[in-house]
């Protein structure tokens, strides 16, 4: 049926063959794209600025000779490229995103708009303290919000992630033994920890003693009493740990480690679990550190920017890295330097400048917008939605740890065996589904890990289509449709990548005329 | 509450199918000792509208740089950003995805920080760069590190030209590994003494160009002398744009450099979040700490990016892997990449020109005031000045006249009685001939 002009009226494909390879290598909104090393034209620019008066330099005769092998493009293309990038991404705006220990939640707009006002964003770290007060008043508000929801009594806010956190807390710890003129080198690490836990450790000069969690998926303070003495400097432990599981017998742990001398370190990447509900202090916690990107809902950001500030006890406070904001006769001032540590005793700095501040304004605004009630209920949602995961599959999948557990649900591959489906391919056939996958193959200590943690910001209507894709993919791997989970996936804008072939053979930089370094 | 979608009659159905009365029975594993029955001591939640009129008055409370006269440097600096960098940063899809665990569905972060490294490398005319640091310090108190593993060695130089903050970093970074760290002293130009405390338990030298007292560094004679050793150079560039200009380091001889990239996309953000920038030569890449994309090909033989190589670090190697760090920062990358792509090859290297040429004629009209001479007659987009009294008092009185006119070395240097009247001033395409009118006018004032 057609129209006047030959414009067919009914959609008709019954003659219709297999879909066809395009010319253009796109498949409709499916659109590849080139490296921005091959869309470039010498000479283009995307930015006009003014001509150069042509003054002679004053460079001690240090002028670049050569090209640099930057690209050139006009707006329009710069533009089109990173938006046809970014439709190759999933995203927390997309959909479920349960990837475990990652805290993907909702990153409210208003946090990006707070951040952006000048009177935070275009501060510069260096300016005179008198005309920074806002932004240091920014900083001490959340570090008091940071104290009451911690209940410990200092924050250093400086690091800039959770692992640089880390670095923070078992710094302290290693300069607080050192202060009291012992040698302690041994830390105690759970089998289930991140790996940053011991890779931290390392750092500060520690070795790694690994303790196995016990048949409910926890440490047992008996395990660590055994392993306690005179050379341990602590403990880092995960609580709730990596597992999903709260630690019960947490408080008898520290008070274990605290009378043998030693400290204890908490891994606060699962904090959203306990905001509002538990206070890390009343755990017997000497250095948290909070990861904002988590439970404070700073953007992720394809992997980072994050923040790390560290929570500190009486015992570990005097050991805080600089700088830190005080509260002086003229408003806030910073200590910066060694020399106006005034009776502290810090362990250095480790940062230049003063930390993540477009990450403490978001975080802020995050938290005044839940207030003192709403982060309760965020702990509270968090660990009734994982809960409501678990308990929607666990007879189609397999649980290694029975719950309740806190915000994330823990899986195993048990339900797998004998299919010929392994975890990987699980998580491969949920791309399908439209789903980014959970973790899987974290925690080590379970076989074919799968940790999901949907946070407090899906609805029950989200998590009941979520739990229907994963029963009908737990059942129809149990059916023998293997098929579907070994080419998975098929529906993403790659199959699966050669992992191998990356990592044997590395090209890590773009080919087109790449200047080389110089001879040695 | 508009960021939680659950309602009553929802919470009440999930209890029900979980088995459980209440929300309290699913926190019973915490001790009773520590459940907090009670609300804590804080204000209640707030609409959108109260959040914004609460944090734009705190705002208000400082003074931001792009409403005064506006010429400070020493490690941050401000740049004009085209407006198409926050909006494609701002795309869900960048903003709100995660680090590319599960590459087929993250093929957009992967490739731009293919393109980031690319970039990363070729300015610092080194073979292969990583998915970025935290920032630049961290970046250099890492690449101290990477220095002792390649070589085995356990001692560090530093310039007497480094950031001191920089300084600062490294020293913390290496204290409880035991490592050795001299720092040369102060220094505003040359340091002809520097290659003397090179010696065979010399890991690496750590070279800042341009200095932080912004005079150029011609790396070779230093590059030749650690070589000599066995030790490495590491140089250091926390003005990204200075690139567009000088020499590259990797083309001087420099076996690992290190910058801040903040200069590119960032913005001054009070200090952070920032991006470090990590290059080195292709044969220590495997001691190279941070993420890396590599390309490869999918089962279709059609080319994709993957995290790669990370047998190097803390997820696969634990307490022996090269770094601890987990997350790099990603969305900086991003801006740095959008920014830089715009500029491409000729806007870059025309910036720089328009940074170098700004300085020159700040310099001049600051070094006519009585009172004020230049100490580094060599620099790109930073210079000194040598006052006839202390710099800290006259930052302040200058901020008193509405004018941010520089970083006083003494804040970086307290106790150093050398730089104590040293004020460092930084000039970029943002500052007009009018604003260099009003600080040279105010700095007159000031010094009379």
């Amino acid at each position: 049926m057609s129209d006047a002009q030959g414009r067919p009226t009914q959609p008709d494909i019954s003659a219709a063959g297999a879909p066809p390879a395009t010319f253009s290598g796109d498949r409709g909104l499916a659109l590849e794209e080139a490296s921005i090393f091959a869309l470039s034209r010498a000479g283009v620019t995307g930015v006009d600025l003014p001509e150069p008066k042509g003054v002679a330099p004053r460079l001690a005769g240090l002028e670049r000779k050569g090209a640099i092998g930057l690209p050139g493009l006009s707006e329009p293309e710069v533009v089109r490229h990173f938006v046809r990038l970014s439709r190759r991404n999933y995203a927390i705006d997309l959909g479920v995103f349960p990837l475990g220990s990652c805290t993907m939640k909702h990153n409210p707009r208003l946090n990006e708009k707070m951040a952006r006002l000048p009177g935070f964003a275009d501060l510069h770290p260096l300016q005179p303290v008198s005309t920074v007060q806002g932004a240091l008043g920014l900083i001490d508000s959340l570090a008091h919000w940071l104290k009451v929801l911690t209940g410990l009594p200092v924050i250093a806010m400086s690091p800039k992630a959770g692992a640089h956190g880390e670095l923070c807390g078992m710094m302290a710890i290693r300069a607080a033994i050192d202060a009291r003129g012992e040698r302690r080198r041994r830390v105690l690490v759970p089998a289930s920890a991140h790996g940053t836990n011991p890779a931290t450790a390392a750092q500060c000069g520690f070795e790694v003693d690994e303790i196995a969690g016990d048949a409910t998926g926890r440490v047992s303070a008996a395990s660590v009493a055994e392993r306690l003495g005179p050379d341990v400097a602590g403990i880092m432990l995960t609580n709730p740990n990596t597992c999903g599981l709260f630690e019960r017998e947490v408080r008898e742990i520290a008070a274990r480690v605290h009378e043998a001398g030693g400290y204890f370190y908490c891994d606060g990447a699962n904090f959203n679990a306990l905001v509002g509900r538990v206070r890390p202090g009343d755990l017997g916690v000497d250095a948290m550190h909070i990861n904002l990107h988590k439970t404070f809902s700073t953007p992720h950001g394809g992997g980072g920017p994050g923040a790390g500030p560290v929570a500190f006890s009486e015992a570990l406070a005097p050991f805080a890295p600089r700088p830190w904001v005080v509260h002086g006769a003229a408003g806030f001032a910073l200590v910066e330097a060694e020399g106006d540590a005034k009776g502290a005793k810090p362990f250095g700095r480790l940062t230049a400048f003063h930390g993540q501040m477009g990450m403490f304004v978001r975080a802020l605004a995050y938290m005044m917008s839940h207030g003192g009630d709403g982060l309760r209920q965020v702990a509270e949602d968090a660990v009734l939605n994982a809960n409501y995961v678990m308990a929607c599959l666990k007879d189609a999948m397999s649980v290694p740890f029975a719950g309740p557990c806190m915000h994330e649900a823990l899986f195993d591959d048990a339900f797998l065996e004998g299919t010929g489906v392994a975890t990987l391919d699980f998580a491969k056939a949920l791309i399908d589904e439209g789903y980014h996958p959970m973790t899987v193959y974290f925690p080590l200590v379970v076989h074919g890990a799968m940790l999901v943690e949907p946070t407090e910001t899906e609805s029950k209507e989200s998590l009941d289509r979520f739990i229907a894709s994963m029963r009908g993919l737990a059942l129809a791997a149990k059916a023998g449709d293997a098929a579907r989970f070994k080419g998975a996936p098929f529906y993403a804008p790659r199959r699966r990548l050669d992992e191998t072939q990356a990592a044997r053979k590395p090209v890590l930089v773009a080919a087109e005329a790449s200047p080389r370094a110089a001879a040695e | 509450m508009r960021y939680l979608p659950l309602n009553a009659e929802d919470r009440r159905a999930m209890l029900a199918t979980i088995g459980v009365r209440s929300v309290d029975e699913l926190f019973r594993d915490v001790p009773k000792e520590a459940r907090l029955d009670e609300p804590l001591d804080l204000p209640r939640h707030m609409g959108e509208l109260e959040v914004e009129r609460a944090l734009t008055s705190l705002a208000a409370q400082s003074v931001s740089a792009g409403s005064v006269p506006f010429f400070v440097g020493c490690g941050a600096y401000r740049h004009h950003v085209p407006a198409s960098v926050d909006h494609l940063i701002q795309r869900s899809e960048f903003l709100t995805a995660y680090t590319p665990y599960q590459p087929e569905i993250a093929q957009g972060t992967l490739q731009y920080l293919f393109e980031f490294q690319t970039m990363v490398a070729r300015l610092a005319g080194l073979e292969v760069a990583n998915a970025s640091m935290y920032d630049g310090s961290t970046a250099a108190g890492e690449a101290v590190q990477m220095a002792a593993r390649v070589t085995k060695r356990s001692k560090a130089v530093l310039s007497g030209g480094l950031h001191p903050q920089y300084r600062d970093v490294i020293e913390t970074y290496v204290r409880y590994q035991d490592d050795e760290i001299v720092a040369a002293p102060m220094a505003l130009g040359a340091e002809p003494g520097l290659a003397d405390l090179i010696d065979e338990d010399t890991a690496c030298v750590v070279v800042q160009t341009p200095s932080v007292f912004g005079t150029p560094v011609d790396l070779r004679p230093i590059a030749a002398a650690a070589h000599a050793k066995g030790a490495l150079l590491v140089a250091v560039v926390t003005e990204v744009v200075s690139l567009g200009l000088l020499e590259s380091p990797g083309a001087m001889g420099a076996d690992i450099v290190v910058g801040e990239g903040q200069g590119l996309g960032v913005g001054l953000n009070f200090g952070g979040p920032y991006v470090g920038l990590f290059a080195t030569r292709a044969k220590f890449l495997r001691q190279m700490p941070g993420r890396l994309a590599g390309e490869t090909v999918d089962a279709e033989g059609r080319p994709g990016y993957v995290l790669t190589l990370s047998t190097r670090e803390q997820h696969i190697r634990r307490e022996k892997a090269t770094s601890n760090i987990c997350t790099n920062s990603g969305l900086c990358c991003l801006a740095f990449t959008i920014h830089l792509s715009l500029l491409g090859e000729a806007g870059f290297t025309r910036l720089a020109r328009l940074n170098h040429e700004a300085a020159i004629r700040l310099s001049d009209r600051l070094a006519a005031a009585r009172g004020a001479e230049l100490a580094t007659p060599a620099f790109f987009n930073e210079f000194t000045l040598r006052l006839k009294k202390p710099a800290a008092g006259v930052v302040e009185a200058l901020a008193a006249r509405g004018v941010l006119g520089g970083v006083p070395a003494s804040r970086l240097l307290p106790g150093e009685t050398a730089a104590e009247n040293l004020l460092i001033v930084a000039a970029t395409e943002t500052n007009t001939d009018e604003d260099m009118e009003r600080f040279a006018t105010a700095l007159a004032e000031v010094l009379a």
